[in-house]
């Protein structure tokens, strides 16, 4: 499975994402290959991805996509991640 | 790479800012006086934020203030600006801001062990408040270590 972070710059605010998301995924005991990307590569960065994590300002620039595109509201709250990424995951 | 300590002069504590433009040039200051930037740095993270919106207000209370890497960043670093009155960035849910954090990195590559590090303090949920309560640099740069 792959999920992609997204922020403006592809650092920063999508690095704090990827790490946490990990961090969830590892105790959810659940197997996927996050990356940080910055919108302006959004389109081949996301292309294969199920899952876009990313803040609401970015979801009409991210665009039509068969990704599931979760909003974090707080990028340092891992229970939110973890409630969201499991209900996207149906699990 | 791991961030060096944070630096007294990466630090201002119960700075006034008039505006989010004002919050974030604190933390453009900051980080040019650490020697992280150049003072152009802060018109980039101004920029960042009025081309994508507040969207690095990335917590309640916090804004992470950055820009990609570039010309104006000198060594990768973090400065803290706590603020005497909270300053609205125009989030929907995490506004005011009452911490700014300022990111200069000099690679995308590299930034990712500094920003682990700011998640091992910050997803501590009381690492915000605390730093917005502290009153002397020694107490951010404790709590800034995950050891507050």
């Amino acid at each position: 499975m792959k999920i992609v972070a997204i922020c403006g710059a592809g650092i920063g605010s999508s690095g704090i994402l990827k790490i946490n998301a990990e961090r969830v995924l590892k105790r959810l005991g659940l197997e996927a290959d996050v990356t940080a990307a910055h919108l302006g590569s959004v389109v081949s960065d996301a292309a294969d991805a199920q899952i876009i994590l990313t803040s609401a300002e970015f979801v009409d620039a991210i665009g039509k996509t068969y990704a599931d595109v979760i909003v974090i509201e707080n990028y340092f709250d891992t229970a939110e991640l973890a409630t969201k990424l499991q209900a996207a995951l149906g699990s | 790479m791991t961030l060096p300590p944070l630096a007294e002069t990466a630090i201002i504590i119960g700075a006034h800012a008039e505006d989010w433009r004002a919050a974030v040039r604190l933390a453009g200051l900051a980080l040019a006086r650490s020697g992280a930037a150049r003072q152009g740095y802060a018109d980039e993270m101004i920029r960042m934020i009025e081309e994508h919106g507040p969207y690095v207000v990335i917590a309640p209370g916090l804004v992470l203030a950055h820009a990609r890497p570039g010309p104006e960043v000198l060594a990768d670093g973090i400065a803290v600006v706590t603020l005497a009155t909270p300053v609205p960035f125009g989030h929907p849910h995490n506004d005011p801001v009452r911490v700014v954090l300022g990111l200069a990195t000099e690679s995308s590559d590299g930034h990712l062990e500094s920003v682990a590090e700011l998640a091992n303090v910050f997803n501590d949920s009381s690492a915000i408040a605390d730093l917005a309560a502290a009153t002397t640099i020694a107490e951010v740069q404790k709590i800034m270590e995950g050891t507050a």
